[in-house]
C-alpha cells in the first residue's frame, strides 16, 4: 500500500523499528512508519494496543529499547522532550498537562522563553495567541485561570500551546474522548485548517468513524504491533475493526433483560458546584431489578459526583436515596455495602485497590470486619486467603500468588479482582463506573459477560461509561447526562447515535430539572 | 510603662524588625521550596548550619559578606541533598526533611566541637553594625525601625521583593510555580521537573541558611547550641499563613515578630505575676492558631509533597 | 531516570539493603572520624566495646534503649497510618508529668494498684496530647507535622513552668525539679544495684502487643490501609477519621510511657533534661525498623549502643560524641533510601 503523498517527498517524521518492553510486556514491537507534510495519519487501536506508548517515545517521555525517531531528516536524541519540541513536534496529551492555578497565557508561554531571561514578553505573547486563535478558531480568554475553563476550552489551550511554539507536527492523543459531538466537529475543522497551512498531524483514537472522518491514512496497532496501514478513502469500518481486534473478534449481541421492580432510587438530587465537577441539578433516577441502565455522557458532566453518591463517598446537599422503597438516613461506603450494593469504581488505582497491599488484604477490604473475616477484633487471614484464591480461580486472575502487591497486577487482572470483590454475595444493586476502561479486548468481553450474568440473576445495574458503543451494547435502558442533568430514559435501540449525541451536547433537555422514571 | 504605650516606642519596632529578619529569609526559602512542590522540613537544621557556617567564617578571619556567602553555600548543599532524596528518588518529604534537620544539626555540633574543642564560653565576632540611611532614619518610630538596621535586614527586605519578582515576572519563576502545581505541564513544555525542583530546593535552602546566619552575625555575635529554637518550624507555619505568597508571608513574619517583641516587653510590665514561660509559649501557640485560621481556605500548591516520575500523568 | 516497581523482594534483598544502609553510614562516619584525626577502626572498636564490651556496657545500652523502644513504637504506629507524629518528645514529657503528679505521694495506694493507675493515666495523658493535632488535621486540614513540632516547644516550656511552680520540690535546693516518686510508684530494678529497670520489660511487652495489633488485628489492618491510600480505604468502608484518631491515641500513649519509664524506673524525679531528644531519635528507631514493632526493639538497642558506645569512645579519643547523632541521622537517610531501592528498580533512561 503506497502512501498518497507524492513519491520521493522527504517525510517530515520517520519512526524506525521502535521496540519497548515493560517487564514482560512488549508494548511496542518493531514499529516503523513515515509521516508526510500536510498529512493526517490516524493511529487506531484498542486500549492497550500501544498507541500512547509509541507517542510517548516519539515525544521523548519514554526511551525505546531499540529503534530511532527522525524529524525533518535529523535523528532525535532519545528521552528528551525538549529536543522533540525543538524539532517542531507538539503533543496534546489525553490527560491535559495544564497547571490549574496559572492563567492560559502562563501555561502557553511556559518553557518558551529562555529560563533565565530577566523578564517576560507578555504583550507580544498575548498578541501572537490572539492571532493563532483567530486563524484556527480556537477562542479562549488568555487571562483566565485554567481551573475556570471547561474541558473543551482546556483542549484549545493545549492545541494553542503547541501552535505557539510553531510546531510542524502535532500529535493528538484521544482528543475526542472529552468532547461532545459538536465540539468534535469544531476540532476537526481546526485540524483541517492546520494541515492546509502545512502541518502534519498524528491523530490517536480507538473510534472507527472518527478515524475515517478525519484522516488521510490509518495505521492500525494491535497488541503492540503494526497490524496494517490503509488509505482512509479505500477502507471501511468492518475492515478496520477486523484489523484492530484480530481473530478474537466476536461481535456479541447481548440479549435484553426482563426488568422487575424498582430497587434503588435517587430522588431530586442536587449538589454544589466544585472546580472541574459540575453540580448535579435535581437528578432523579430509578434502577430496576434485572435491568442494566446505561448512563452515557461526555466525561466531566457530573458522572463522578453521581457515582460518588451511589458509592457512599458523598452525601447530596439536597434530595435523597431510596432503597427498596425505604428512604436512607445515614449514607457512607459502609452503609452502601450494608445495603448490598456492589461497586466497581472508576479509578482502579486511586480508589479501587490499595496498590501497596497484597491481594488478600485487598479482596477483604469491603468485609474485613464481618464475622467471616474477623473475630474479637482479630483478622482471620486464612479465611481471607481462601476468599482471594476463590476469586483468583473463579475470575481467572493471572498472578503468581495471592501474597503479591496489587501494584504488580495488570489492569485487567486488577479489574477482575475488583469484580470478584464487588459481585461477592450477589449484590442486588451494582454500580459499574467505566468498568472496561483501559482493558484489552479479552478482559472487556469478560467483564461484560459477568455484568450480563449478574443482571440475569436479577441485579439492578447502573453502567456509567463514556464509550457510547459499550452503553448501547449492554444497556436495556439509556439515560444521558449533560451538565449535571439527566435526560429522559430511552429503551434499547430507541435512539440513534446521532440523537444520543445531541443529548450529550445538552440539547433536548426539559427546562426544569430532569427526571428519569 | 503601660502595655499599650510599648507599641509607640521606637525601640519596640526596632526589635520587631530585627526579630523578623531571620524569619523573613527562612520563610522566603521555605516558600520557594514549597512553591516548587517540595516540603522542606530540613529548615531547622539548615538554619543551624547557616548560623554556624556564617559565624565561623568570620571567626576564622573571613569578611562578614564572605560569611553570608559561606552560610548560603552550606545551606544549598544540604538543600541539594534533600532535593536529591525527595525529587528523583521520591522519598517521603516528611521523613527526609526530619532526617536532614537531624543530620545538619548534629554535623554542625560535631564540627563545632571539632574546631573549637577547648572553649567554654562561645567566642565572639564583630557582627554587622546598624547602618542608618541618611534622612529616612530620622522619621519618628518607623525611621529607626526600618532605616537604621544592619545591612542583613535590608537584604531581607530586598529578598522578598526579589523572590516576588522572580516568581511572578520571570520565566524561571513561572516554571517554579508550574512545577508545584502540575509537574507534567512543565515536562510537556520541555523543562526538566527534576532540575526545577532541585534548583528551587537548593536556592530556598540557601536563603534559610542566611536566615540562620543573621542570628550569629547580626542579632547576636556568637554561636550557641539550640539557638534556632524552633524558628524553622515557625517559618513553615508562616508560609501557610502567607498563603504561599511572598508579600503576605512578609506581613506574617513582621506581625509574628512584633508579637514576639511585645511579649518580651509585656513580661517586664506585668512584673512576674504571670510565669515567663507563658509568654515564651505564646509565639508557638500563635503559630498553631494562625494555621487553624488559614488552613481551611488555603490554596496550597497542588503538587506539594507529591513526587513526580518522568512520563507520568 | 525512572523508578519501576519490583516483584516482591526476596529474603536476601530484605537483608542486603538494610545492611548496605548501615555500611554506608559507617563509611560516612569514617570520613568524619578521620577528619577528627582518629582511626575509624579504633573508633568503631571503642564504640562497640563501650556499647557491648562488658556487663556494665550492655546494661547501660539496654537502659538507654528502653525509652527509645517506646518512642520508636509510637512513631512506627503513627507513620504506618501516615499520621506524622513528630511530637513524641512532648508526649514523653507529659508522661513524666503525669507520673510525678500521681506518684510523689498524692495517691497513697499499694504498689499493685498505684502502678496500673499511673500507667493508665500516663497513656491517657500522651493520647490526649496527640489527639489535638490529629483533630486539627481531620477537622481543619492543619498539617500535623508542624503542630506536633510546635507542641514540643510548648510542652517543654509548660514543664519548665510546672517545675518552677506547683511541681517544684521544696527540698530541691532551688533547682527546677520535682519531688521524687514514692517507693510504691517506683519500677523495680531488674538486677539489684544496676540501672536496668522493669521499664525495659514493659517496653518489650509493649513491642509485642503493638506487633500483635499491627499484624493481626482489625485495627492494624485499618491503620495500614489508611496509611497506604486513605481514599481507597474510605471507598472500601474503612472509617478513615476514626482510624486516625485511634492511631493518635495509641501513638501518643506509647510515647508517654517513655517518660513514665524514665521517671519511675531510672531518674526518680522529673527534670527538664529528662530526654536528650528521645522523641526525635524515635523517628530514626522506627524507620530503621521499617516500622515493624519487633524490629523497633532491635533498632532501639542498636541506636542506644551507638550513643552509649560513642560516649565511652569520646572520652578515650577526644572525637566529639556528637558523632553518634551524625551516625543516627545518616542511618535514617540511608535506610529510607535502601527501603526505596528494595522496592523499586532505577532505570537510567
Amino acid at each position: 500500500m503506497e502512501p498518497r503523498h507524492s513519491a520521493g517527498a522527504e517525510p517530515v517524521l520517520r519512526l524506525d523499528g521502535i521496540t519497548i518492553t515493560f517487564g514482560d510486556l512488549v508494548a511496542n514491537d518493531d514499529i516503523s512508519f513515515d509521516l508526510s507534510k500536510g498529512e493526517i495519519v490516524a493511529l487506531l487501536g484498542e486500549n492497550g494496543a500501544g498507541k500512547t506508548t509509541l507517542m510517548n517515545i516519539l515525544f521523548g517521555h519514554y526511551v525505546a529499547d531499540t529503534g530511532t525517531v527522525e524529524a525533518f531528516g535529523t535523528r532525535l536524541p532519545p528521552g528528551d522532550p525538549a529536543a522533540a519540541l525543538q524539532a517542531g513536534i507538539g503533543m496534546v496529551h489525553q490527560h491535559f498537562t495544564l497547571a490549574d492555578q496559572l492563567t492560559v497565557l502562563e501555561n502557553i508561554i511556559l518553557g518558551t522563553e529562555s529560563l533565565f531571561a530577566p523578564g517576560q514578553q507578555r504583550r507580544a505573547a498575548r498578541e501572537k495567541i490572539r492571532r493563532l486563535s483567530a486563524d484556527f478558531g480556537l477562542e479562549v480568554d488568555t487571562d483566565a485561570l485554567i481551573s475556570d475553563l471547561s474541558v473543551g476550552e482546556r483542549q484549545r489551550v493545549e492545541i494553542l500551546k503547541a501552535l505557539y511554539r510553531d510546531v510542524r507536527i502535532l500529535i493528538l492523543d484521544e482528543p475526542t474522548a472529552v468532547l461532545t459531538p459538536s465540539e468534535t466537529e469544531a476540532l476537526f475543522r481546526t485540524l483541517k485548517k492546520l494541515v492546509e497551512k502545512g502541518l502534519s498531524i498524528i491523530f490517536i483514537s480507538h473510534k472507527l468513524y472518527e478515524v475515517l472522518a478525519i484522516s488521510d491514512r490509518i495505521l492500525v496497532l494491535r497488541g503492540g504491533r503494526l497490524a496494517g496501514t490503509l488509505q482512509s478513502a479505500g477502507t471501511n469500518r468492518a475492515e478496520l475493526a477486523a484489523l484492530m481486534v484480530g481473530d478474537k473478534v466476536e461481535e456479541t449481541e447481548f440479549t435484553s433483560g426482563s426488568p422487575g421492580g424498582t430497587v434503588f432510587c435517587l430522588k431530586n438530587i442536587t449538589t454544589l458546584h466544585r472546580p472541574g465537577r459540575p453540580a448535579l441539578q435535581d437528578v432523579s433516577l430509578d434502577l430496576r431489578a434485572g435491568e442494566i441502565t446505561g448512563l452515557a455522557g461526555v466525561s466531566g458532566n457530573g458522572q463522578a459526583t453521581l457515582s460518588a453518591i451511589i458509592e457512599g463517598r458523598e452525601t447530596p446537599q439536597q434530595g435523597g436515596i431510596e432503597i427498596e422503597g425505604m428512604s436512607v438516613r445515614q449514607w457512607s461506603p459502609r452503609a452502601a455495602l450494608g445495603r448490598n450494593i456492589g461497586r466497581i469504581p472508576e479509578d482502579r488505582h486511586a480508589i479501587g485497590m490499595i496498590d501497596d497491599m497484597n491481594i488478600v488484604e485487598n479482596v477483604i477490604s469491603e468485609a474485613y470486619a464481618s464475622p467471616r473475616f474477623a473475630r474479637y477484633g482479630i483478622l482471620d487471614m486464612k479465611a481471607g486467603r481462601a476468599f482471594a484464591e476463590e476469586i483468583i480461580r473463579d475470575y481467572d486472575v493471572k498472578c503468581p500468588s495471592p501474597d503479591i502487591r496489587a501494584r504488580l497486577l495488570s489492569g485487567g487482572n486488577m479489574q477482575k479482582l475488583i469484580l470478584g470483590r464487588a459481585l461477592d454475595g450477589d449484590p442486588g444493586i451494582i454500580l459499574a463506573n467505566q468498568p472496561t476502561r483501559g482493558l484489552d479486548i479479552g478482559a472487556v468481553s469478560y467483564v461484560h459477560k459477568r455484568l450480563i450474568e449478574a443482571r440475569d440473576r436479577g441485579a439492578a445495574i447502573l453502567l456509567i461509561s463514556e464509550d457510547l458503543d459499550e452503553v448501547r451494547a449492554l444497556s436495556d435502558r439509556i439515560v444521558v447526562i449533560s451538565k449535571g442533568r439527566l435526560s429522559e430514559p430511552s429503551g434499547r435501540g430507541e435512539l440513534s447515535v446521532r440523537e444520543l449525541g445531541e443529548l450529550m451536547a445538552g440539547h433536548g433537555f426539559a427546562d426544569e430539572g430532569s427526571h428519569a422514571a | 510603662m503601660e502595655a499599650f504605650e510599648i507599641l509607640l516606642t521606637a525601640s519596640f519596632w526596632v526589635a520587631a524588625i530585627r526579630i523578623a529578619s531571620p524569619l523573613i529569609f527562612a520563610t522566603m526559602g521555605e516558600l520557594i521550596c514549597e512553591r516548587a512542590g517540595v516540603l522542606n522540613l530540613g529548615i531547622e537544621g539548615i538554619m543551624t548550619v547557616g548560623a554556624f557556617a556564617g559565624w565561623f567564617t568570620v571567626y576564622a578571619g573571613g569578611g562578614l559578606w564572605l560569611g553570608v556567602f559561606a552560610a548560603a553555600f552550606a545551606g544549598a548543599m544540604f538543600g541539594l541533598l534533600h532535593g536529591f532524596l525527595t525529587v528523583p528518588l521520591g522519598l517521603s518529604q516528611h521523613v527526609t526533611g526530619i532526617g536532614i534537620t537531624l543530620l545538619a544539626t548534629s554535623m554542625t555540633y560535631f564540627t563545632y566541637r571539632l574546631l573549637l574543642p577547648e572553649v567554654t564560653s562561645p567566642p565572639k565576632i564583630e557582627p554587622f553594625e546598624p547602618f542608618a540611611i541618611p534622612g529616612l532614619s530620622e522619621i519618628p518610630i518607623i525611621g529607626p525601625a526600618l532605616f537604621n538596621q544592619t545591612p542583613l535586614t535590608y537584604l531581607a527586605f530586598v529578598t522578598v521583593a526579589l523572590v516576588a519578582w522572580v516568581l511572578y515576572r520571570t520565566p524561571v519563576g513561572l516554571a517554579v510555580r508550574a512545577v508545584g502545581e502540575n509537574p507534567s505541564a512543565v515536562e510537556a513544555q520541555g523543562i526538566s521537573v527534576t532540575a526545577m525542583r532541585m534548583g528551587a530546593v537548593a536556592a530556598g535552602s540557601a536563603l534559610m541558611a542566611v536566615g540562620g546566619a543573621f542570628l550569629t552575625m547580626s542579632a547576636f555575635n556568637s554561636f550557641f547550641f539550640e539557638m534556632i529554637n524552633g524558628r524553622g518550624w515557625i517559618c513553615i507555619a508562616l508560609v501557610v499563613f502567607g498563603s504561599w505568597r511572598p508579600g503576605k508571608a512578609l506581613l506574617g513574619a513582621i506581625l509574628f515578630a512584633a508579637f514576639d517583641a511585645y511579649q518580651v516587653r509585656l513580661q517586664q510590665v506585668t512584673g512576674g505575676i504571670v510565669p515567663y514561660q507563658v509568654f515564651l509559649m505564646l509565639p508557638y501557640v500563635l503559630s498553631i492558631l494562625a494555621l487553624i485560621v488559614v488552613a481551611r481556605r488555603a490554596t496550597y500548591p497542588k503538587a506539594l509533597m507529591i513526587p513526580y516520575q518522568k512520563g507520568e500523568r | 531516570m525512572r523508578l519501576e516497581a519490583k516483584k516482591a523482594p526476596g529474603l536476601a534483598q530484605a537483608i542486603l539493603y538494610p545492611a548496605g544502609a548501615i555500611f554506608a553510614t559507617l563509611v560516612i562516619a569514617s570520613v568524619l572520624v578521620t577528619l577528627a584525626g582518629a582511626s575509624p577502626f579504633d573508633v568503631f572498636y571503642l564504640v562497640l566495646k563501650g556499647a557491648a564490651g562488658s556487663q556494665f556496657a550492655i546494661i547501660e545500652t539496654l537502659t538507654r534503649a528502653t525509652p527509645l523502644i517506646f518512642t520508636g513504637l509510637a512513631v512506627a504506629v503513627a507513620f504506618r497510618a501516615k499520621l506524622w507524629n513528630i511530637g513524641a518528645e512532648a508526649q514523653l514529657y507529659v508522661g513524666g508529668v503525669v507520673t510525678v503528679v500521681l506518684g510523689t505521694g498524692t495517691l497513697q495506694l499499694p504498689a499493685a494498684i498505684l502502678m496500673p493507675v499511673i500507667i493508665a493515666c500516663v497513656l491517657l495523658g500522651g493520647a490526649l496530647l496527640l489527639l489535638g493535632p490529629a483533630f486539627l488535621k481531620i477537622r481543619f486540614g492543619v498539617d500535623e507535622v508542624v503542630t506536633t513540632l510546635l507542641l514540643n516547644f510548648i510542652v517543654l516550656l509548660f514543664v519548665s513552668m510546672l517545675l518552677e511552680g506547683v511541681l517544684k520540690d521544696p527540698m530541691g535546693l532551688g533547682w527546677p525539679q520535682s519531688k521524687r516518686v514514692i517507693a510504691e510508684a517506683q519500677l523495680p530494678r531488674l538486677i539489684t544495684g544496676k540501672r536496668l529497670h522493669f521499664g525495659f520489660v514493659l517496653a518489650l511487652a509493649a513491642a509485642f502487643i503493638t506487633w500483635f495489633i499491627m499484624k493481626k488485628s482489625v485495627l492494624g489492618y485499618e491503620m495500614r490501609a489508611v496509611g497506604h491510600n486513605p481514599e481507597a480505604a474510605g471507598f472500601a468502608g474503612i472509617p478513615v477519621r476514626k482510624v486516625l484518631i485511634k492511631t493518635a491515641l495509641l501513638s501518643g500513649g506509647l510515647a508517654a510511657l517513655a517518660g513514665y519509664s524514665e521517671v519511675a524506673g531510672l531518674k526518680g524525679n522529673l527534670t527538664l533534661d529528662l530526654s536528650p531528644g528521645f522523641g526525635y531519635t524515635g523517628i530514626v528507631v522506627a524507620m530503621l525498623a521499617m516500622l515493624n514493632p519487633l524490629g523497633v526493639v532491635a533498632s532501639a538497642i542498636f541506636i542506644a549502643g551507638i550513643f552509649v558506645g560513642a560516649d565511652a569512645m569520646s572520652r578515650a579519643t577526644g572525637v566529639p560524641s556528637y558523632i553518634a547523632q551524625v551516625m543516627v541521622a545518616t542511618a535514617l537517610l540511608t535506610m529510607v533510601t535502601a527501603i526505596m531501592l528494595s522496592r523499586y528498580r532505577i532505570r537510567w533512561r
